[in-house]
């Protein structure tokens, strides 16, 4: 069996996070009645004109500086002609030969900690279409255009992916990107973050690419994972068994986790793009990107290297932690309110913190502990008044009420016991109680020690002090 | 006796504010006589009396209080190509039979604003495609010159109207020549603005980097003051420019003499009619007489405009007309099979012929492979043909010529042979490729039929031209010869 190299290209539409449409007044917000954000130019009537919502150029230009492209300082409408009913004017207003964004590039960090670049060959400007709907309408198709004329950015990478992990690292840099750059809330279950995915196969070392297919419908970075892998599969299936892959749409179904055709990308429709005569070139200055540049937010990159060089963290703790601006902007608030410990605080932001926020399927912003109330619980572990593990405890009371860690503390009377002598006393007890495991111990059983650890902690309802505890076993045991 | 029905528009706006009489009886007056030749001319799609009576009563209140500008109580046509709010605006098409307009389009709005009276909406071509008004779902409109003959279009119907004198003026809409060659049809006065000058909000698309709004008046001071109240920035039109709007009318008296006006020499080629030439050079002699310069001068790329327009337009129309699909508004097939079935059939239902004519030459020039070697070169063309007329401008103020190569036509004489009928527009799609500002005045007869003389100014120059106009207008009298039976 030859070798098969992977070849994958994202297309990422990011709707912008701008109050109103990109060519008219009307609002953005999801989750309205049908029709109730669709004025007249977004329902295409006779006679309405497009008028270019500034901030959706800003956004563009943010993402543009934020990957390192360059900026068109002359970039184009163009009319993308097909007839569907959820696309009023039976053209979508896109940008073709000159879009506002060209030739970026963007670093991904892989498990196992190699970096990658990714070519961004462009990102674009354009209205999105309405929405259909085909179930509760009898033999019907319902349609409604609230969504008609948001803006979208569309993101197109070059085809540098060579695993569906690398994909979806991409994927996820971009999400995390544009959401710390507050272009748009990547929220993908209300599709305001889509990815299509076009993925071919290769021979392992030939240069030319293997057709292409495109997957659609891909609004979790698990399925696009699953969807691309069993894309490849089938491509090099068909390839080994002699036959060769027709270039198409094909459709991600994520309960039976298989993708299927769609419609051939070959009779595809052809859009007759022509500049939008309604719409000027959009004619940027040197002034306007400076302006724009100046308002960047600290990239996640720029961060996650802060962190490992400022708090010596791990390169993936600090990506972990970086993955969302607020993350990070807990996180930082956690350690100066700690004044250091950084470590300590980013296993606690990291594993039960983030595990009880996924458990509450919240984000960190609505968190039940904030991280003045957690830099009080992690304090106690500094200064030994609890151990790490009790502090679990008292950070599950504390997620169900709002007091601080002390008052916890104090209430159930856990502090840590660090007396010598009194944990001295307790090792003699769990000594003499187990006199069979002492001698199996004494003759060599060594994992028997982990036995005493835990009844030492028994006995001590958890208090001991862990450290201390095993100091003081270690000399006991071995007489 | 001087009925209300001869008097220019500046007139009959100074004999408001001198309550000579009461926009009120003007607009009955008015309504009147368009319920008497209406059903003969056809220039009226919709007439619309009781909301017509309603604003003059309020433009009286405005008058006795002494409120507002010169257009207070003046009524007017407008084409069926601006969008009314709660009036039927039809476009001249049965795609649009049944389109009551929720809002009104800029260039309504603004003259409402001014005071000014809708009398009623003007038949035209259907979706402005045509150049003898023959094409309406409404049926074809008469020249009141000459019942048998076409007003042209296609603003027909805005021009049978002012013509006829059931208004004292009317919008029209100009992409390639269809306010100034009806206007040189019927003996008007018809006036395109600059690209950009006049808001499109609210004017039905056809070629939107071509269309634009002007007016159709017995004289160029009518114009001027229409134009004053039409034109400025609007931040609902993108192409719209935002530069100053000058006292139009203040301009008009300016003197004539030391005028530079170049002759297009391509304009007098053997398309132009015998007759017509003869009344043309005989304009331009008077402008000589007025103290005028005739420079010859020539534009090499003109006769281009032509294919060039024929390609530009449409492309542009069928992406414009891509929106009348059955779905939201307009007409809709009865009980329609599928989705495929609703589009094919309201759309091959809903338009005329001339319309699918062009859009499927539209989808054409636009499609892969075809692109580059028509639409492409065809905006380059454009670039030539803008640039002959910049280099022109150069070295004169204003360029003359005829409007149309004939006078009126025979209704039916050229309605199966698109080509030629296309080639009307010779000589008046240049200044639409180029964006430039032009104006058809009356300048004689052939017979009964009148004959325009077309002035092409350089961008933003309305006021020189209105002014050019004005002087010849202060020395002839073709602009105020009522046809027969209209007196």
């Amino acid at each position: 069996m030859s070798s098969w190299e992977t070849v994958i290209g994202l297309e990422i539409h990011a709707q912008l996070a701008t109050k109103s449409k990109i060519f008219s007044s009307s609002a953005t917000a999801y989750g309205a009645p049908p029709n109730a954000q669709a004025n007249l130019v977004d329902l295409g009537y006779p006679g309405v004109l497009p008028v270019l919502n500034r901030e959706a150029v800003r956004m563009a230009v943010k993402f543009g500086l934020a990957v390192d492209a360059t900026i068109s300082r002359r970039s184009v409408f163009a009319r993308k002609n097909y007839f569907y009913p959820d696309l009023p004017k039976g053209y979508q207003i896109s940008q073709y030969e000159k879009p506002i964004v060209e030739k970026g590039r963007l670093e991904i960090v892989l498990e196992d900690g190699s970096r990658k670049t990714i070519g961004i060959t462009r990102a674009h400007l354009e209205e999105d279409a309405g929405k259909s709907l085909h179930e509760d309408f009898q033999g019907l198709s319902g349609i409604d255009l609230n969504r008609a004329g948001t803006p979208l950015l569309e993101i197109v990478s070059e085809p540098d992916m060579r695993s569906a992990k690398e994909a979806v690292a991409y994927m996820k840099k971009i999400h995390t990107l544009v959401r710390y750059l507050e272009i748009c809330d990547g929220n993908m279950q209300e599709g305001s973050f889509r990815c299509d995915a076009n993925v071919s196969v290769r021979p392992a070392g030939q240069e030319k690419f293997g057709t292409r297919c495109e997957i659609k419908n891909l609004n979790s970075f698990r399925f696009i994972e699953r969807a691309i892998n069993y894309e490849v599969a089938r491509q090099i299936d068909v390839l080994e068994s002699g036959g060769t892959i027709r270039q198409e749409t094909r459709l991600y179904d994520p309960d039976k986790g298989e993708t299927r055709s769609l419609r051939s990308k070959e009779e595809a429709n052809d859009y007759r793009y022509f500049p939008d005569p309604d719409l000027l070139p959009v004619a940027l200055d040197d002034e306007f990107i400076e302006s724009v540049r100046g308002t960047l937010p600290e990239l996640p990159d720029e961060k996650a290297a802060r962190y490992v060089e400022k708090f010596g963290l791990s390169d993936y703790d600090a990506g972990v932690l970086t993955a969302s601006r607020e993350m990070g902007d807990y996180y930082e608030a956690v350690v100066a309110k700690l004044g250091g410990h950084e470590k300590l605080a980013a296993n606690w932001v990291m594993g039960e913190l983030s595990a009880a926020l996924n458990k509450e399927g919240v984000e960190i912003t609505a968190s039940r502990i904030d991280p003045t109330r957690l830099a009080g619980l992690l304090a106690r572990i500094v200064d030994e008044t609890i151990s790490g593990k009790i502090a679990k405890d008292v950070f599950e009371q504390m997620w169900s009420d709002d007091k601080d860690a002390d008052a916890i503390i104090e209430a159930k009377g856990l502090k840590q016991i660090t007396d010598t002598s009194a944990i001295e006393k307790v090792v003699d007890d769990v000594m003499a109680a187990n006199p069979k495991q002492l001698a199996e111990y004494r003759s060599g059983k060594d994992k028997l020690f982990g036995f005493f650890v835990g009844q030492v902690m028994k006995a001590t309802g958890g208090k001991a002090n862990p450290a201390q505890v095993n100091e003081i076993l270690k000399k006991r045991l071995t007489g | 006796m001087t009925e209300l029905h001869h008097h220019t528009l500046a007139e009959l706006a100074a004999g408001l504010r001198a309550r000579r009489f009461s926009s009120v009886e003007l607009v009955t007056h008015f309504l009147a006589r368009i319920e008497r030749s209406n059903p003969e001319l056809n220039a009226f799609i919709t007439v619309t009396a009781e909301e017509a009576l309603r604003a003059a009563e309020a433009a009286d209140k405005r008058l006795v209080a002494g409120e507002g500008g010169p257009l207070v109580g003046v009524p007017i046509a407008h084409k069926d190509i601006f969008c009314t709010d709660g009036v039927l605006t039809t476009c001249g098409s049965r795609m649009l039979s049944n389109f009551v307009s929720p809002y009104d389009a800029t260039v309504v709005e603004r003259l409402a604003r001014a005071g000014v009276v809708t009398l009623g909406k003007a038949n035209m071509d259907e979706f402005a495609m045509g150049s003898s008004n023959e094409t309406s779902w409404y049926g074809p409109v008469k020249n009141p010159w000459d019942p048998k003959k076409v007003p042209g279009g296609s603003s027909g119907g805005s021009a049978a109207a002012v013509a006829a004198r059931l208004a004292p003026a009317a919008t029209g809409t100009d992409t390639g020549g269809s306010i100034r060659q009806p206007a040189a049809l019927t003996g008007l006065t018809g006036l395109k603005p600059t690209y950009g000058r006049v808001s499109r909000y609210g004017m039905i698309a056809f070629a939107s980097s071509l269309d634009q709004a002007g007016t159709l008046t017995y004289t160029a001071e009518d114009a001027a003051l229409l134009l004053g109240a039409m034109a400025g920035f609007d931040e609902r039109d993108s192409t719209s420019v935002d530069t100053p709007v000058p006292d139009y009318a203040a301009a008009l008296d300016q003197p004539l003499a030391g005028l530079k006006i170049g002759v297009l020499k391509e304009f007098f080629d053997k398309g132009l009619e015998e007759s017509s030439a003869t009344l043309v050079r005989e304009a331009l002699a008077q402008y000589e007489r007025l103290g005028a310069t005739l420079i010859e001068v020539s534009l090499p790329s003109l006769p281009l405009s032509v294919p060039t327009y024929y390609v530009v337009a449409p492309a542009e129309c069928s992406s414009n007309l891509s929106r009348f699909d059955g779905v939201r508004f307009g007409y809709r097939c009865e009980n329609p099979a599928d989705l495929l079935d609703m589009y094919t059939r309201s759309r091959g239902e809903g338009f005329g012929a001339e319309v699918k004519r062009r859009i499927m030459t539209g989808t054409y020039v636009l499609s892969a492979g075809y692109y580059d070697a028509y639409y492409l070169k065809a905006q380059k063309v454009r670039r030539l043909i803008a640039d002959d007329f910049v280099r022109a401008f150069a070295r004169v103020d204003v360029l003359m010529g005829p409007t149309s190569p004939t006078p009126a036509f025979d209704i039916g004489a050229k309605v199966d042979d698109p080509i030629t009928m296309y080639l009307n527009d010779i000589y008046t799609i240049g200044a639409n490729l180029a964006g430039l500002p032009a104006v058809s005045i009356p300048c004689g007869f052939v017979g009964q039929l009148p004959v325009g003389l077309q002035i092409i100014g350089p961008h933003f120059a309305e006021a020189k031209l209105l002014n050019v106009a004005h002087g010849y207008q202060r020395e002839t009298d073709w602009h105020k010869r009522i046809p027969r039976g209209y007196e």
